[in-house]
């Protein structure tokens, strides 16, 4: 099993007296388009806080291509190809645009302090290509017109956007994208799916999303993983899942006095 | 060599224009000039920590005690330099003192950037009154008595000069850094540090950075002081020292660099520019005149005088409005 690319071994994550997640595990294989699904509180989004580092797992460990990221810290596992999407949008609302796109760029400059003060060629030189890097990324995503405005301008799907674009300026290995589609229309989901369709074949990257909209999840994701109250009731393809009836019964509940 | 082009035409102007103060203005208005000069480099390395990196520094005038109690030893101890090249070993001692300055904010960082927001406003200032009681018990620094007999430059027009170099350095220094994927993170750290941390910036290390480099120019503050008053004692850098240097910088715009120019010039020039004031009307209403202006500005542009943009940036919105 070389292309597995991200592995959860038995996480779990305990608040207290509260199991958030219980000895979860999954992999998630290299260019695979993966969905995590489960009903409100499930701890969907505390897999994601564990895998990027915002939460140690109490106990288990997470495995990006076989090496242990426990104890890294989230700017760390940013460093080694995880980056992510969150479900309110925390973008660097004061900043614009183009900005939010240079900061996720950080971890790739390589001049020095002293080397922006003498504005050495190689400072220009990298400023520059990250530039132009990043406007190449905003065009790609159609957001390249309004570059110098001020992020929090944005209508609510580009933001959405501009947090993909932002994840995306990283080059990271992984992207994982909590509730991409959360307060869009119709249109703009579907529109959505093909954006995300999109990113994992040009840039050859691994997707793994939280998602409610079933129709998104089941319409590109390839395989589909389901939690529920924090322990995971179903693994498979989108057939399969929905063919569940442990699926059915934790989003519906169970059919009593029949 | 270009990267000195810009700085030294800014040297040359200032120093031009100190060519001009030095004939047109009197004794009294120089040294308000030269303390205004002080208030600069003070409000615009806070700038870096308060306004552009967001955290909530409350001690900044430790920092600069640090380097003009440096500056003021080295001066009457230490002969490094002929005295036909004294600039220079001035220059030499104010870079000590902001090392000196750098240094100690690296020390009271490291610890306490880990924690957020108010935590570290009452760490700093629990540092500037450490440093400031710390001085008044050190006897071969005079103690309360003060420090006295510093040297200085004599001359206004040298001190002006002087004065000038480190203005352009700490706002080329600063203007630079922001202007880098370093300024970059310090904003983002502002905006969002679970999100800047998500994107791979260790915003730790980020706040130690906007922190060392502030407190190096408070530092070199501080030595300037020292030469231009040629007399130091604990109480010139209290606790009201560092709150004055963060009303400098609330007033000018939290993350503007030359809001904080602004607003240092005003905030030292405004008292004493009210003093005629006291003899027209025989009651010293210059504090109450001050703090409403305070209030005033605060009540009808909260986000300081300039915000968070640069004059560059009004000047180009101004143009383009009128075009």
């Amino acid at each position: 099993m070389s292309d597995v690319l991200l592995e959860a071994k038995n996480i779990t994550m305990q608040f207290g007296g509260l199991k958030a997640v219980d000895s979860l595990a999954f992999q998630v294989k290299q260019g695979q388009l993966a969905g995590l699904i489960g009903p409100n509180g499930a701890g969907k989004t505390t897999v994601f806080n564990m895998l990027t580092g915002v939460y140690q797992p109490t106990s288990g460990a997470v495995f990006l291509e076989g090496q242990s990221l426990q104890g890294l810290k989230p700017y760390e596992i940013s460093h080694r190809g995880v980056t992510r999407t969150f479900q309110n949008i925390r973008l660097f609302k004061g900043l614009t645009v183009l900005d939010n796109v240079l900061i996720a760029g950080h971890q790739h400059m390589r001049y020095g302090l002293f080397a922006a003060l003498l504005q050495t060629p190689h400072f220009l030189q990298s400023e520059k290509d990250l530039h132009d890097k990043a406007m190449e990324l905003l065009k790609i995503f159609h957001l390249d017109t309004k570059a110098h405005e001020p992020s929090c301008s944005l209508p609510y799907g580009e933001q959405r956007k501009l947090e993909i674009v932002r994840a995306l300026a990283t080059d990271p290995k992984i992207i994982l994208l909590d509730e991409p589609a959360a307060g869009m229309n119709h249109s703009e989901t579907h529109h959505l799916m093909e954006t995300i369709a999109k990113i994992r074949d040009q840039f050859k990257l691994t997707v793994l999303l939280i998602e409610h909209d079933m129709k998104l999840v089941m319409g590109i994701c390839e395989n589909i993983i389901v939690l529920d109250h924090g322990i995971k009731i179903e693994e498979g393809t989108p057939q399969k899942v929905q063919g569940s009836q442990k699926v059915i019964e934790a989003y519906l509940g169970v059919e009593e006095g029949l | 060599m270009k990267f000195l082009k810009a700085p030294l035409l800014a040297i040359i102007a200032l120093a031009a224009l100190g060519l001009i103060f030095n004939f047109g203005l009197n004794a009294y208005f120089q040294l308000i000039l030269l303390f205004a000069a002080v208030n600069c480099l003070m409000s615009m390395s806070l700038n870096l920590v308060n306004g552009y990196t967001g955290q909530f520094s409350l001690g900044h005038a430790g920092f600069m005690a640090l380097g003009a109690y440096f500056s003021a030893y080295a001066n009457t101890h230490w002969d490094l330099l002929p005295e036909s090249v004294q600039a220079v070993e001035y220059f030499i001692y104010a870079l000590g003192g902001g090392l000196l300055a750098a240094f100690a904010g690296l020390l009271v960082g490291l610890p306490s950037l880990r924690l957020k927001g108010d935590y570290l406003a009452i760490v700093t200032l629990g540092f500037g009154e450490i440093i400031r009681v710390a001085l008044l018990n050190m006897d071969f620094l005079g103690g309360p008595r003060g420090y006295s007999g510093i040297p200085g430059f004599g001359s206004f027009l040298f001190s002006f000069i002087f004065a000038s170099v480190w203005l352009v350095i700490c706002f080329f220094t600063i203007w630079r850094v922001m202007h880098s994927t370093y300024g970059r993170g310090f904003l983002s750290v502002r905006e969002d540090e679970i999100a800047a941390e998500a994107m791979g910036i260790n915003t730790t290390s980020m706040k130690v950075r906007a922190f060392v480099l502030s407190s190096f120019f408070a530092g070199v503050a501080g030595s300037l002081f020292a030469h231009f008053t040629n007399f130091i004692n604990p109480s010139s850098f209290t606790f009201l020292q560092s709150v004055n240097a963060v009303i400098m910088v609330v007033l000018g715009g939290m993350g503007s660099m030359t809001g904080s120019i602004v607003a240092a010039i005003f905030i030292t020039v405004l008292p004493e520019a009210l003093r005629p004031l006291q003899d027209l009307t025989g009651v010293d209403l210059r504090m109450v005149i001050y703090s409403l202006s305070l209030i005033l500005v605060m009540i009808l542009r909260p986000q300081g005088l300039f915000g968070d943009l640069e004059l560059s940036d009004m000047w180009r919105k101004y143009v383009r409005r009128s075009s």
